[in-house]
C-alpha cells in the first residue's frame, strides 16, 4: 500500500532516474546521507570511547583518538587500562554486585504487579478506579520524595538493613512498581476476556487462571518491562548510592567515584566505563524489540 | 512445609458452599509460615551474610528464589484461605487478596514517604522538632536555590522541546530508507538510551569536552584549549551538559514518534495530497495533528526525567560553575550536608513542580478510560 502510492510521487519529485530498494520503494538518498551523517554524529563519542580504552595514558593524551584511527601503528594500544580497572579498582566485584542488585530487582516488581494487574483488568471490586488513579498518579512523582523516609525506615533506627541488597531490591521493587502494573494492566485489557470467562465456567480459581492462562499470555508485556527496569535498575546512581555499602557499590557508583579523582585515573575511566555499559548495551541490542515496547507502552515513569 | 501445607487439604467440590474451617486453617497458618520465612530469609541475608559464605550470588539467588516463591506461596494459601469462606464472602475478597502485596509496597515505598517527606519539610534536620516554615523560608532566601530553580528553568525550556523537535525530525528519514538500512540506523541512534547517564557524562565529559585538545574533541575542532565544562559566560557549561541528555534521549523520542507517524492512516495523507497540499502542508496539517498524543507523550516523559536530572551535573560539575539544580541540590543537603529539613523542603517544590504534569496524567486517563 505505502510502496504504491509513495513510488510515483517520489519519481516524480526527483527528475534523475531514482533505483529502486527490494521492496519497490524508490532509493531516497537524501534519506539515506542525512542518517549516515546523523548516525555518525551519535556513534562518535561512544566509539571514541571505545578507542580510547585501549590506548595508553601517554598516547591518550599526546594525541587525538581519531588520529589512532586513521593511522592505527605505534598509538600505544594497551589492554593495560582494564587490567587495572578490574584489579586496581575492584570493578570486578562491581560488575558482579551489579548483576546480584539487577536481577531480583527486575523479577520482584512483576510478579506483584502481574497478580494486581490480573484483579485491575479481570475482577470487579469497590474501589478499583480510585485505586488505579492513585497509581497513575504515583507514577509521576520524583522518587527523590521517598528518600528521606527510606533512609530513616531502613537505616540503624528502622529496619537496618539499609547499606544490603535486600534494601536495594526492596526499593526498586517499590519505585518500579507502579509502572509494572500499569503496563501489564494495559496489556491485560488487550486479552479476550472470553478466555477468563471459560476457565471460570470450567471451574478453575482465580489463582488456577492467572498462572495458566493470564501469566503465559503476558510474557510479552512482561519481557518488555524486565527490559526497561534491567537498563534503569543496572543505571542507577542515586539509589545505589545512597542505600549500598561501599563494599556493595555498583559499578555505576564506581564509575562516578573514578571520575571524582580524575588526575591520576583518567586512563582507567574509559576502560572503567565501558565495563559498565557492555552489559546494558548487550541487553539493549539483544532484546531491543521488547524494549521499544516497553516504552511504548508506558512512556511515563517518575 | 509446602507439602505438610497441602497434605490435609480435603478435596471438596466447591460451588456454594458455606465455610470449610479446615481449609480456613491451612490457609492461614500457610500465610503466616510463609510470610515468617520470607522476611527472615530476607533479614538473614542483611544480618547473617556468613551464612551464604559472603557470596553474593548465592545471595542473589537466595533472595530471588524467597521473594518469588515466597510471593507465589503467599498468593497461594491466601487463595487457599479466601476459597474456605462462604462463597458470598471469598468471591468479595478475592480481588483485595491480588492487589493488597503491590498496592502495600507503592504505600509503603512511595506514599508514606511522601506524607513523610512533606512532614520532615517541616522538622529541623534530624527531624526531631517541627520548626513550621523555616526551612522554607531558609531555601527561599538562598541565592543558591534561586539559581537551581533558574537552571531547572533552563533546563525545562530547552531539552524537552529540541529532543521532540530532533526526534521528529529524525523519524521522518528513516522511514524512506530499505528495511534493514531503519533497522541499523535506529538502533545506533537509540543505543545511548542503554547506557547510564554516569557512563553518557563520562563520555562527553573527558572525549568532548576536555580541556586537553588532544582529547576532547570540541577543542580539537576549535583549536583551543577552553575547558568547556567550567564556562559558565550565559550558562554555556549548562546548555553543554543538556545537549548529552538530548544525545541520550532523542532515540527514544524518534522511535516513539516514527511508530506513530507509521500508524498515520495513508488515505489521510492521498487526500491531502490530491486537494494540493504541498509536501510540508501534508506534514504539519495532517501528519502532526494526528500523532499529537505521541508528541504529548514523549514531551511528558522527557519533562519529568529533566526535573528528576542530577547525575550528569553532580558528575561533571558537582553543581559548581553555576549549573546546580534542584535534584543535584536535593542530594547535597541530604547526602553531603546531613541537612533533612531543608532537603525534605526543596524535594516538596520538586513535588509541586510536578503536580501539574500529574493532573494532566490523571485527567488524561480519565478521559481514556471514558471512551
Amino acid at each position: 500500500m505505502t510502496a504504491l502510492t509513495d513510488a510515483p510521487r517520489l519519481a516524480k519529485k526527483s527528475k534523475r532516474q531514482p533505483s529502486y530498494m527490494k521492496d519497490g520503494r524508490p532509493r531516497s538518498w537524501t534519506s539515506i546521507i542525512v542518517m549516515i551523517v546523523l548516525v555518525i554524529l551519535w556513534s562518535i563519542p561512544t566509539f571514541g570511547l571505545l578507542v580510547s580504552s585501549f590506548r595508553s595514558r601517554e598516547a591518550v593524551a599526546s594525541s587525538g583518538w581519531w588520529t589512532a584511527v586513521f593511522n592505527p601503528v605505534e598509538q600505544g594500544w594497551t589492554l593495560d587500562n582494564y587490567a587495572g580497572v578490574l584489579e586496581g579498582s575492584n570493578m570486578g566485584t562491581g560488575f558482579l554486585n551489579t548483576l546480584v542488585v539487577s536481577v531480583p530487582a527486575t523479577i520482584l516488581p512483576i510478579m506483584f504487579a502481574a497478580f494486581a494487574a490480573y484483579a485491575f483488568t479481570f475482577m470487579f471490586f469497590p474501589g478499583k478506579e480510585v485505586l488505579f488513579v492513585v497509581i497513575v498518579a504515583v507514577m509521576v512523582v520524583p522518587i527523590q520524595v521517598a528518600l528521606q523516609p527510606m533512609l530513616y525506615l531502613l537505616g540503624p533506627y528502622g529496619l537496618g538493613i539499609s547499606g544490603q541488597f535486600v534494601a536495594i531490591w526492596l526499593l526498586h521493587t517499590g519505585f518500579g512498581m507502579p509502572l509494572c502494573l500499569y503496563t501489564l494492566r494495559n496489556y491485560m485489557s488487550t486479552l479476550p476476556t472470553s478466555v477468563v470467562e471459560s476457565a471460570k465456567i470450567d471451574g478453575a480459581s482465580h489463582y488456577q487462571t492467572f498462572w495458566r492462562l493470564v501469566a503465559p499470555m503476558s510474557m510479552p508485556a512482561m519481557a518488555a518491562f524486565a527490559t526497561l527496569q534491567f537498563l534503569w535498575v543496572w543505571n542507577d546512581l542515586l539509589i545505589a548510592k545512597l542505600f549500598l555499602l561501599p563494599t556493595n557499590a555498583t559499578v555505576i557508583v564506581q564509575l562516578q567515584q573514578l571520575l571524582g579523582t580524575q588526575g591520576q585515573g583518567a586512563e582507567l575511566l574509559t576502560a572503567g566505563a565501558f565495563i559498565s555499559m557492555a552489559l546494558p548495551i548487550l541487553v539493549f541490542v539483544f532484546l531491543q524489540r521488547f524494549f521499544v515496547r516497553g516504552l511504548t507502552s508506558g512512556a511515563v515513569k517518575g | 512445609m509446602t507439602a505438610l501445607a497441602e497434605a490435609p487439604a480435603p478435596e471438596v467440590r466447591r460451588g456454594g458452599s458455606p465455610a470449610r474451617p479446615l481449609r480456613m486453617l491451612v490457609g492461614i497458618v500457610g500465610i503466616c509460615v510463609v510470610a515468617w520465612l520470607t522476611a527472615n530469609i530476607f533479614l538473614s541475608l542483611a544480618y547473617y551474610p556468613q551464612w551464604y559464605f559472603h557470596n553474593r550470588i548465592l545471595m542473589a539467588v537466595v533472595g530471588m528464589i524467597a521473594g518469588l516463591g515466597g510471593a507465589a506461596l503467599l498468593f497461594y494459601f491466601i487463595n487457599v484461605f479466601i476459597e474456605s469462606l462462604p462463597q458470598r464472602l471469598s468471591q468479595g475478597l478475592i480481588p483485595y487478596a491480588f492487589v493488597l502485596p503491590a498496592l502495600g509496597l507503592i504505600g509503603l515505598m512511595l506514599i508514606y514517604p511522601t506524607v513523610q517527606t512533606i512532614n520532615y519539610s517541616f522538622a529541623n534536620n534530624d527531624s526531631t522538632r517541627y520548626v513550621g516554615f523555616d526551612n522554607y523560608v531558609s531555601i527561599f532566601q538562598d541565592p543558591a536555590f534561586w539559581l537551581a530553580l533558574s537552571n531547572n528553568a533552563l533546563w525545562l525550556l530547552i531539552v524537552p522541546a529540541l529532543t521532540v523537535a530532533i526526534g521528529i525530525a529524525v523519524a521522518l528519514f528513516p522511514d524512506r530508507l530499505s528495511a534493514r538500512g531503519e533497522k541499523i540506523s535506529k538502533s545506533l541512534i537509540f543505543l545511548p538510551m542503554a547506557v547510564s547517564f554516569v557512563g553518557a557524562s563520562t563520555i562527553w565529559g573527558v572525549l568532548i569536552y576536555s580541556a586537553n585538545p588532544n582529547i576532547g574533541i570540541l577543542n580539537a575542532i576549535l583549536g583551543s584549549s577552553i575547558d568547556w565544562i567550567q564556562e559558565d559566560t550565559a550558562r554555556l557549561n549548562s546548555l553543554l551538559m543538556m545537549v548529552i541528555l538530548i544525545w541520550m534521549q532523542s532515540g527514544f523520542a524518534m522511535v516513539l514518534l516514527s511508530g506513530a507517524i507509521k500508524g498515520v492512516p495513508e488515505e489521510t495523507l492521498e487526500a491531502a495530497r490530491l486537494d494540493g497540499a504541498s509536501e510540508p502542508q501534508v506534514f504539519f496539517q495532517v501528519i502532526i495533528p494526528q500523532i499529537k498524543g505521541t508528541i504529548i507523550t514523549v514531551f511528558i516523559t522527557v519533562v519529568i526525567l529533566v526535573l528528576k536530572v542530577f547525575d550528569i551535573i553532580y558528575v561533571l560539575t558537582n553543581g559548581n560553575y553555576r549549573t546546580n539544580v534542584i535534584a543535584l541540590m536535593f542530594f547535597q543537603e541530604l547526602f553531603t550536608q546531613g541537612r533533612a529539613g531543608r532537603a525534605s523542603a526543596i524535594v516538596v517544590v520538586l513535588l509541586l513542580l510536578v503536580t501539574p504534569i500529574l493532573i494532566y496524567q490523571v485527567r488524561h486517563y480519565r478521559k481514556e478510560q471514558a471512551q
